[in-house]
């Protein structure tokens, strides 16, 4: 078969393929800046926040002898290691306290063992104090017992290689040791009921944002143009206003001398004394994150329900269906899009969420977030924090993921 | 939608009953809203409403509070702030979000689906991990730039926010840039192309005007994430650098002040402008695509 031509003698297929190729280049070349920004600008940093969850360099840059002479040290044996390894970290720990790497060392260790800091910060002096000869093992037993105890050294040795699964471990209740994981006792355990806790008031926010939101797209969908368009504004308004402003008014509606407890008050329904505590617990949290985050139910049910057709519904009717049988078996089928695309949007957003926890919780209303943010800036144990948030963004990514896969992220609408 | 005249009582009830239902999740989502507005005229520092205030007395109502938003300084600075940063973290979201999300639009796109997800994500990925992400890498970056660079240190505070900020707009600008191009018509840009303009000139005359409302929304949508933005701000930027939703979350943190209340009401009010223009726009978005506005 003859071969079709352009004019200027190339063989139509490969003219075709060129521009193609040309229009995806151009098409690349558009998206190109942006993509480099975000990927510098948010994917690096948060990679490399995930990358602290496991790293460990920490033990084997202060210690780097007494690592590498605790290799054959088995902490089963039920001895302590050679005076090998105490003059290794005689040496290791001169150098740190030069550099004053020690105390940083310490307050790492203290994560896994309790007493590691105080033991790192008075090694200071103590190693000073040392004579440079030999003996070194009966010198630091001297200065403080805990250099005798086998519990150190196991420390040291489960925490000696460059990347730890450790603040994993401590994520999700369980504890390294020389027999491998194991679970923390239960009255030690706080982060597994915290995700459970996560979980479950995210689940029962996306609940009562369904149960609240579901009629009100209805009636937006089926009112006549120019009333639900008013009516839209109230669901509007409050998705545009400041969460900080959304927030503030629920701290000061809900507070004991606020205006619902007045309300209750006036009504005679509570006394005087006994105004009910609404804030900082679990309900607290629960109203102000179900106002928040009802816009982001209401809207893509909305944009769902408007585009099915009303003769549907009379076709069930006239075909002599009850109005609850019309509803569950023709009506609401058709809706099962919107209520997964606006689940799984308030979900992944009530997961994550910081602000309105940390306002309105509490104690008992607070989030893994809150914790993350605590660990970051009051208790500065980062490793932790990234293994917190490891975790959660995970469980968020696989949710966005489903949400891709059954709606579509180009599809999600604003407004 | 209106109740038929054969309804039966028992449908007569569930219709009024349930517009009442509506009726009250509407009040739900409406009133803590609203109620901030006449509780910011406090004459006195309560968070509720003073029997004076009940009674329409003219003595229970002041602008105090608006007053020490005005004088305060730390307010003032808090305001100057968020007023410096927003609108070039809008910029910056906007224009490159615009031109990636035409690039996005084109018909043969590799990786779309992987592209779009990465460039959406900063809306999906929780704000406490973002924040402590950049809150590292930043530092950082921060370091280097001042100590290599030899740049200010009050610069660099102000570009790290501004940077972060306009990573979290930029999904706003492509969601809402990218919706208005699924109705764009092609066939206009060839037009311009076949009567000789070139490719930037077909942009700013043909394309650019009509997917201006979506650029609009979007850079709105932009504004008011990095003005309402807080758990970033707070572990990437110093008290230097505190925003009016950062000294807004610290208000409520620590000592709750009614100057709180005369905030929130201003920006409710620049929420309800903001709603304003989003809707003019999309009713002209709607008139030069040819559909109804409805």
């Amino acid at each position: 078969m003859e071969q079709i031509q352009t004019l200027n003698g190339v063989p139509l297929k490969k003219q075709i393929a060129r521009a193609l190729f040309k229009q995806k280049v151009r098409a690349l070349l558009l998206i190109a800046p942006l993509l480099i920004f975000i990927l510098i600008t948010f994917v690096v940093p948060i990679t490399d926040m995930l990358m602290r969850s496991v790293d460990n360099s920490i033990v084997s840059n202060t210690l780097p002898q007494t690592t590498t002479s605790l290799e054959t040290w088995d902490p089963k044996s039920g001895n302590l290691p050679d005076e090998a390894a105490y003059a290794a970290l005689y040496n290791d720990l001169k150098l740190a306290i030069e550099q004053k790497n020690h105390t940083k060392l310490g307050s790492r260790l203290n994560y896994e063992s309790s007493g590691m800091s105080s033991l790192f910060r008075k090694v200071g002096k103590d190693v000073s104090k040392m004579q440079p000869t030999t003996g070194y093992k009966e010198q630091f037993i001297a200065a403080d017992k805990a250099w005798g105890d086998i519990k150190t050294w196991t420390t040291f040795k489960l925490y000696s290689s460059k990347y730890t699964n450790g603040y994993f471990l401590a994520a999700i209740d369980m504890k390294k040791t020389p027999d491998g994981a194991e679970m923390l006792p239960a009255s030690e355990r706080i982060y597994l009921n915290l995700f459970v806790r996560t979980i479950f008031m995210s689940l029962v926010i996306t609940g009562l944002c369904l149960l609240l939101g579901y009629p009100i797209a209805w009636l937006l969908a089926n009112l006549p143009m120019r009333t639900s368009n008013l009516l839209m504004i109230l669901v509007l308004l409050p998705f545009w206003t400041s969460l900080l402003v959304r927030t503030s008014a629920w701290k000061v509606l809900l507070q004991q001398q606020g205006v619902i407890n007045d309300i209750l008050v006036w009504l005679g329904i509570v006394s005087n004394s006994g105004r009910l505590e609404l804030i900082n617990n679990q309900f607290g949290t629960l109203v102000a994150m179900t106002h928040i985050l009802l816009p982001f139910m209401i809207l893509p049910l909305y944009s769902v329900m408007r585009t099915i057709p009303p003769t549907y519904v009379r076709a069930a009717k006239s075909l002599g269906a009850t109005d609850w049988t019309t509803f569950w078996r023709v009506y609401f089928p058709q809706t099962i899009a919107g209520i997964g695309a606006g689940a799984i949007l308030t979900f992944i957003l009530a997961i994550g969420y910081y602000i309105t926890p940390e306002l309105v919780g509490g104690t008992q209303g607070t989030f893994i977030s809150n914790r993350i943010a605590y660990h970051i800036s009051s208790s500065l144990n980062w490793g932790m924090a990234a293994a917190l948030g490891t975790i959660l963004l995970t469980l968020v990514l696989v949710l966005y993921w489903v949400y891709d896969k059954i709606v579509g992220i180009d599809k999600v609408k604003l407004g | 939608m209106n109740l038929p005249i054969y309804a039966s009582t028992g449908q007569k009830v569930w219709y009024y009953s349930f517009r009442a239902i509506c009726a009250l999740i509407l009040f739900f989502l409406i009133a803590p809203i609203l109620i901030i507005i006449p509780l910011s005229f406090n004459a006195t520092d309560f968070f509720t409403f003073t029997p004076e205030m009940l009674h329409l007395k003219p003595e229970g109502y002041s602008l105090k509070h608006y007053q020490d938003f005005m004088t305060n300084g730390d307010w003032q600075n808090a305001m100057r702030n968020s007023l410096k940063i927003a609108p070039v973290a809008t910029i910056i979201a906007v224009v490159l979000g615009t031109v990636a999300a035409i690039g996005l639009s084109q018909s043969h796109v590799p990786f779309r689906r992987a592209i779009m997800a990465v460039l959406i994500s900063p809306m999906i990925v929780p704000l406490i991990i973002s924040a402590t992400g950049m809150y590292f890498f930043y530092a950082r970056l921060g370091n280097f730039m001042v100590d290599s660079m030899g740049m200010n240190a009050n610069v660099v505070e102000y570009i790290k926010i501004v940077l972060a900020h306009a990573a979290l707009g930029i999904p706003f600008v492509i969601i809402t840039v990218t919706a208005t191009l699924v109705g764009f018509d092609r066939s206009l840009t060839r037009a311009a192309a076949s009567m000789g303009a070139g490719p930037v000139r077909t942009f700013f005359k043909v394309q650019m005007p009509l997917i201006i409302p979506g650029v609009i929304s979007g850079a709105l949508f932009a504004f008011i994430t990095s003005f309402d933005e807080v758990v970033v701000v707070m572990f990437v930027g110093s008290a230097k650098n505190k925003t009016l939703p950062w000294q807004m979350f610290t208000g409520l943190r620590e000592q709750i002040s009614p100057t709180i209340l005369a905030v929130a009401t201003i920006l409710v009010v620049l929420s309800v402008m903001l709603l304003v223009t989003l809707e003019l726009l999309r009713r002209r978005s709607e008139r030069l695509r040819g559909m109804s506005p409805g």
